[in-house]
């Protein structure tokens, strides 16, 4: 049997909408994947650790306050410093437009915003577990 | 019996119809689809008639307006003595940002203010705290100080319009800055009128801002209950939300049943105090939702009034008739926002606000169109409250009370939320209470199960949502920017570092640690938070205080 794709589910800073993150958390895992949820008001210190302790593929960020610019590429920046920077980063929340080539270029992998079908967010893990 | 037999009559009429003129209909016309729901999924029948209205009196559903059970609305004469407040919920930057957006709002006809706070501040940090990195001023108003505070009503006067502050946990702080603010412009505190939110319930169940545990944070709740009581009569100390719950996901009978059942909470909390219920009962008010589908919220608020009528005279003995008034502030669906094709959500949000009004809610905030992808622009707010003021005086329904009363269709769904919302209440008891139904995660649960179940049904297409998954359009939605600049932050970063330079060390310190004590014992703590507020202490060095006394809550992980 193939090793399960593991994903990290992670809210950082202070925001506390955490709707979308459990929807997410939950399609993963009921696409079959092993998901860890990391609950609310992490830093990006505890996600790059937990992300590492957990040998999980990839990490599904979800900030909605506004604060994404200052805490995604963050997580980022720890993971490639603690040389895990083949675990892939995405986020999503609530991102004005502009800020999504920014932050594709700080190294997140994909930018979710509202409205976005759970099947192209799996279909997203799926594939960066796979190295593609 | 005369109702007996005309409802027998009713019943046979009906099964006529369905056996003849329906059934020729389906034969050559079926329905759309094998089963109709709101957006709740609660399911929806073909037709109503008065035999779903068995069982109860129009007087005991309905009673008359400004008449216990107030199904039709609080007041006899609702919007045609007085519109609805029309209180837009603001905040970005720096005290001095929100101000500018306070009197733009102001000059374009808003009749009430709403403060929303920054996320370091709605946790008790100051601007320059580690924890606030990255969130100044994003999707609120930072106030760390009563200095902040003093900026942010800086040509307003408070004595003449009412001010709602979304705050929780740190409620009583932040009240103290408003009330010590109240003071130095000259105001009495008996003239001030406005809301604390200050419902810490919801923020373990939904909303999730929050820093202490449930009991402590219970106590300080009511040690502004017992203040504002004494001290400030016409503010009301807490608005009792479910907006939230249902933000997170619940149902529109989950959002009615957590909120009435948190409410419940307060009350017994309060008694437990010592208080009469009839001296602070008066001063709960609540906040609801309004989604997309008009009848089932047209139902809850209808419901809400009912259940809190019934239960603060039944079960709470209150006596006052202020007491049993179920008095509400309505924020349309943040939720419904769609990021796609944007200026869709200008109707979604007239038909949510015109739910709110057909439903009697007290004011209303109305969302903007760009609210999916950050704090709204300026142009964006002044549509919305366009929105109200089209309501307000083009749509004709404010022209009389309770326009939808008699529904048959609204009656039974208002009915049948009410008995869910009791399913719910017996629930929560059989799990020992709120507290430890919150400790157990149950609210949680409810809300994540809830909000996945409708995730699904979109994905699945069983619901449709414009735009989103159907009449899709590939194009760039236009979105004007809106930016915090680091000029507000470097303001903000300068004015608390002045602060704390200018005041008087050995007086900040007494305060702060005759505070302490008043945490560690039982005295109300609003006297002491108001003095270490006038001795310049922060919200981030209270909340210390607080913190170090009372601990911190760790909510159980689930999703």
């Amino acid at each position: 049997m193939a090793k399960k794709i593991r994903v990290l589910i992670a809210k950082p800073g202070l925001d506390g909408h955490d709707r979308g993150a459990k929807v997410i958390a939950r399609a993963l895992r009921d696409a079959g994947m092993e998901v860890i949820y990391t609950g609310l008001r992490q830093t990006p210190e505890d996600i790059a650790e937990a992300a590492i302790q957990e040998d999980v593929d990839a990490i599904g960020l979800s900030c909605l306050s506004g604060a994404h610019m200052t805490l995604f590429p963050e997580v980022v920046r720890i993971l490639r410093k603690r040389r895990a920077k083949d675990i892939v980063v995405a986020g999503g929340g609530i991102i004005p437009e502009e800020d999504v080539p920014k932050l594709r270029k700080a190294g997140v992998k994909a930018v979710f915003g509202p409205g976005t079908p759970l099947t192209e967010i799996v279909g997203f893990f799926k594939k960066a577990a796979k190295g593609a | 019996m005369a109702d007996a037999d005309r409802l027998a009559t009713v019943r046979r009429r009906v099964a006529d119809w369905e056996a003849t003129t329906l059934a020729e209909a389906l034969r050559d016309h079926p329905e759309r689809r094998s089963a109709f729901v709101t957006t709740s999924s609660r399911p929806v029948k073909r037709l109503y008639t008065p035999a779903d209205l068995a069982g109860k009196s129009p007087a005991e559903r309905l009673g008359r307006p400004g008449e216990p059970p107030f199904t039709r609305g609080i007041h006899p004469t609702m919007y045609r003595g007085r519109l609805w407040t029309m209180r837009m919920f603001a905040g970005y930057g720096s005290a001095e940002d929100t101000n500018r957006r306070f009197k733009y709002l102001i000059a374009h006809g808003e009749t009430g203010l709403s403060v929303a706070f920054d996320m370091p501040t709605l946790y008790g940090y100051d601007t320059d705290d580690a924890e606030a990195k990255g969130e100044f001023g994003t999707c609120g108003v930072a106030v760390s100080s009563l200095e902040d505070m003093r900026v942010l009503f800086r040509g307003i006067d408070v004595g003449a319009i009412s001010t709602s502050m979304t705050i929780n946990s740190p409620a009583a702080p932040i009240w103290a800055m408003y009330l010590a603010m109240a003071d130095d412009a000259g105001v009495p505190w008996s003239k001030l009128r406005g809301t604390i939110q200050n419902d810490i319930l919801k923020e373990y169940q939904a909303q999730k801002e929050w820093i202490f545990p449930p009991e402590p944070s219970m106590r300080l709740v009511v040690d502004t209950f017992e203040f504002g009581a004494r001290r400030v009569p016409q503010w009301n100390t807490i608005s009792i939300s479910g907006y939230h719950i249902r933000e997170a996901g619940a149902t529109a009978a989950q959002e009615l049943a957590f909120t009435l059942a948190n409410g419940m909470e307060y009350v017994r909390w309060g008694i437990e105090r010592g208080l009469k219920v009839d001296e602070f009962a008066p001063r709960l008010s609540f906040f609801f939702n309004a989604h997309n589908d008009l009848f089932e919220e047209v139902a809850k608020y209808r419901a809400a009034r009912r259940i809190w009528a019934r239960e603060m005279r039944d079960t709470f003995g209150a006596k006052n008739p202020r007491s049993w008034l179920l008095r509400f502030h309505t924020q349309t669906a943040g939720v419904s926002l769609t990021a796609q094709q944007p200026e869709m959500n200008i109707v979604r949000t007239t038909i949510q606000g015109l739910a709110a009004v057909l439903g009697g809610t007290q004011s209303l905030h109305t969302n903007s169109y760009d609210e999916a992808y950050q704090v709204p622009h300026e142009k964006a707010v002044r549509i919305a409250l366009r929105t109200q003021q089209i309501l307000a005086h083009e749509s004709g329904v404010a022209n009389t009370v309770d326009p939808l009363g008699g529904s048959y269709f609204l009656e039974a769904l208002t009915d049948e939320l009410e008995s869910e919302a009791y399913g719910y209440f017996d629930r929560i008891q059989e799990l020992g209470g709120v507290l430890p139904a919150i400790r157990k995660g149950f609210f949680q649960q409810e809300i994540a199960n809830s909000a996945y179940r409708y995730q699904r049904e979109v994905e699945d297409r069983e619901r449709t949502i414009v735009g989103v998954n159907e009449f899709v359009v590939d194009e760039q939605p236009e979105v004007e920017p809106l930016r915090v600049t680091t000029a507000s932050l470097r303001g903000q970063l300068e004015r608390l570092r002045r602060i704390r330079k200018s005041r008087d060390p050995k007086k900040h310190a007494r305060t702060l640690d005759r505070l302490r004590k008043a945490c560690e014992g039982d005295e109300n703590t609003m006297p002491f938070i108001l003095d270490a507020v006038r001795a310049k202490a922060t919200l981030g060095e209270i909340c210390d205080v607080m913190r170090e006394v009372f601990g911190v809550w760790e909510e159980p992980l689930l999703y």
